[in-house]
């Protein structure tokens, strides 16, 4: 450690003004203060001084995300064997999944790092350390069978239009995860519905069809077509609640995310609430749609499939939880996470174009947090404001 | 013309140039947003509409500069309108007549040239006050602007978008079998608006005069 800060004080001043590499500056400054804490004091007003700053609390997200990608990687290749039909080593089905992540989580962290350090290069700011989670979001929330292309371009587009337009970290209105997932969705359609491109090189007699899939399916079947479908994936809810379903590469396991949600709540940095209130407006909705039962997807899923269902969960711990984009005040909190539930099973069951509505879910109430967050302190201030008039 | 004034003087000339660039209806004054978005996923009706629009609002500058010492200041705006109503229906039948596919696709939106704001902003804020010469190029001049904006939004999103320009694949089959795949959001009107907002971004940082101060 002591040699590594040696070496970056020798080299500093070819970074600072006047020095070899000047324009670098920001570059080098992001590398340094990632790997040592920087000693910078805020030299006007009054600050909060907190023991973790942006990148280590970045860090730990990261970090909440590792069971959900390694998961992902080894129910890549299970699923792959399974649809091929052959048994193999536990260790086999992970590597296979290794290679097919890698690439797509190295094209994420490329494309994206690269557009923040040019941003920052001629804007002259530090480098902003968003991306470090927004770059392990991409890879987990893509199908696995992703073209690279498409996937860097959803993350240039995510970058660029979803965050750096706004003035960079901290200033986006939108999640950039689920922009860049919004892009790709709408973009290439193709590739990021229908029953093949969850599942890497499928065999083209495995059905492969996500418990999603097969829910949407249900609308319009007949008692003895509901009755199959409800048997099929449907029926394997242990499986959903593992992740051994196909599904976007981080999204499936329920329990590898719920991991990462207790690393986030233990160190403070994810939301309760908002987790929380996701899961009991999805829980609200899926328990109205029972109640009416209109049709057999509303009459046969219980409201609590819902919640291991697709990328449910994952956007409830990981993509609500953002905490640029969701709201900030504690009682905004809990309308902001309940609508986002409410919301995602609302759409999923109404609108057979989107099965998968956590995204489009999350992206409209981001778009509303500000709003929320407004009328909630409008309203305190009200209500204070009342307390002083009574006294006098 | 009395005062003997050549036909292209500076400041008429600047008439024509100004909507151009650092006067664009679109993307300084950020007028006529709709059409831009509605009509720009192909080039055709993109070039279509901004000729139509031109048409409109050339001839009805004129109309309403030649007017504009007579109309009563309380009635101009049903004047006015029915100026450009007239025009319009004029466009709207003539591309029925000769360009009837066009005329199809565009549907609502030629009968729309009457609500669209540079049409109505150019008669107020210029038409009533100057003379008929300086009127016309004033909407030729705005009319070209949009059409620029248009163009240069349908070009993008109509080769991203279906790979081909003015109808015409331009992007080679070979590039399709590499894996390369047309982007379905750029036929949505979002992306009509995400492009205006690129235009509008790399506009403001080559000429920061542009840049609101706030």
């Amino acid at each position: 450690m002591k040699a590594l800060r040696k070496f970056l004080d020798k080299k500093k001043p070819l970074f600072e003004k006047g020095g070899k590499f000047a324009k670098l500056q920001s570059t080098f400054d992001a590398f340094d203060t990632f790997l040592f804490v920087p000693d910078h004091t805020s030299k006007t007003g009054t600050h909060i001084k907190d023991a973790i700053d942006l990148k280590r609390t970045m860090s730990v997200v990261v970090l909440a995300l590792i069971p959900s990608l390694l998961f992902g990687m080894y129910n890549i290749g299970y699923q792959h064997f399974l649809s091929v039909g052959e048994t193999a080593a536990l260790m086999d089905m992970f590597v296979y999944g290794l290679i097919k992540v890698l690439p797509i989580v190295v094209v994420s962290y490329v494309v994206g790092l690269g557009i923040e350090f040019a941003f920052a290069q001629m804007r002259g700011h530090a480098v902003n350390e968003g991306f470090l989670v927004s770059g392990m979001l991409i890879p987990l929330v893509m199908p696995v069978e992703a073209p690279l292309w498409m996937v860097a371009v959803s993350t240039a587009f995510a970058v660029v239009i979803g965050k750096e337009v706004f003035g960079g970290t901290g200033m986006n209105i939108w999640n950039p995860a689920l922009i860049a997932r919004a892009f790709f969705f709408f973009a290439y359609p193709s590739k990021m519905s229908g029953d093949s491109v969850w599942i890497s090189e499928k065999a083209d007699t495995f059905s492969g069809a996500t418990p999603l899939a097969d829910a949407a399916a249900l609308v319009d079947a007949t008692p003895t077509q509901a009755e199959s479908l409800m048997s099929g994936a449907l029926s394997q809810t242990w499986d959903m609640f593992i992740g051994l379903i196909p599904g976007s590469i981080g999204e499936t396991s329920t329990l590898a995310i719920l991991i990462g949600a207790v690393i986030l709540i233990a160190t403070g940095i994810g939301s309760w609430r908002i987790m929380l209130s996701v899961f009991v407006g999805g829980y609200a909705m899926g328990a109205i749609f029972n109640l009416i039962g209109a049709n057999p997807y509303m009459e046969l899923i219980p409201a609590w499939q819902h919640l291991i269902m697709g990328g449910f969960a994952f956007g409830a711990v990981f993509m609500a939880t953002d905490p640029v984009s969701a709201t900030q005040t504690t009682r905004g909190k809990y309308i902001y996470g309940f609508l986002i539930g409410f919301l995602a099973v609302l759409i999923r069951v109404l609108n057979a174009g989107f099965p998968e509505a956590m995204m489009l879910a999350i992206l409209f109430m981001n778009t509303f947090a500000p709003l929320i967050d407004h009328y909630v302190v409008q309203g305190n201030v009200k209500r204070r404001l009342k307390r002083v008039k009574v006294k006098a | 013309m009395s005062d003997k004034e050549p036909l292209f003087s500076a400041k008429n000339r600047k008439l024509l140039t100004n909507p151009l660039g650092s006067d664009n209806p679109i993307t300084v004054q950020v007028l006529g947003i709709c059409s831009a978005l509605a009509v720009t996923a192909k080039l055709e009706p993109a070039i279509v509409l901004s000729i139509s629009v031109m048409a409109v609002l050339a001839l009805a500058n004129v109309i309403v500069s030649l007017l504009r010492n007579t109309i009563p200041s309380r009635i101009r705006i049903i004047v006015q309108l029915v100026v450009v109503a007239a025009l319009v229906i004029l466009v709207d039948q003539i591309l029925k007549a000769f360009a009837y596919d066009v005329s199809k696709q565009l549907s609502v939106f030629v009968g729309l040239i009457i609500t669209n704001c540079i049409i109505m902003g150019r008669l107020e804020a210029f038409a009533l006050g100057n003379r008929p010469w300086p009127a016309f190029l004033d909407g030729i001049g705005n009319a070209a602007g949009y059409g620029l904006i248009l163009v240069i939004v349908a070009f993008f999103r109509e080769l991203l978008g279906s790979g081909t320009l003015y109808g015409f694949h331009v992007i080679p089959q070979a590039v399709y079998d590499m894996g390369y795949e047309n982007n379905g959001l750029m036929i949505l009107p979002p992306m009509a608006l995400v492009v205006v907002g690129i235009i509008i971004w790399v506009q403001r940082s080559k000429d920061k005069s542009l840049v609101e101060s706030n």
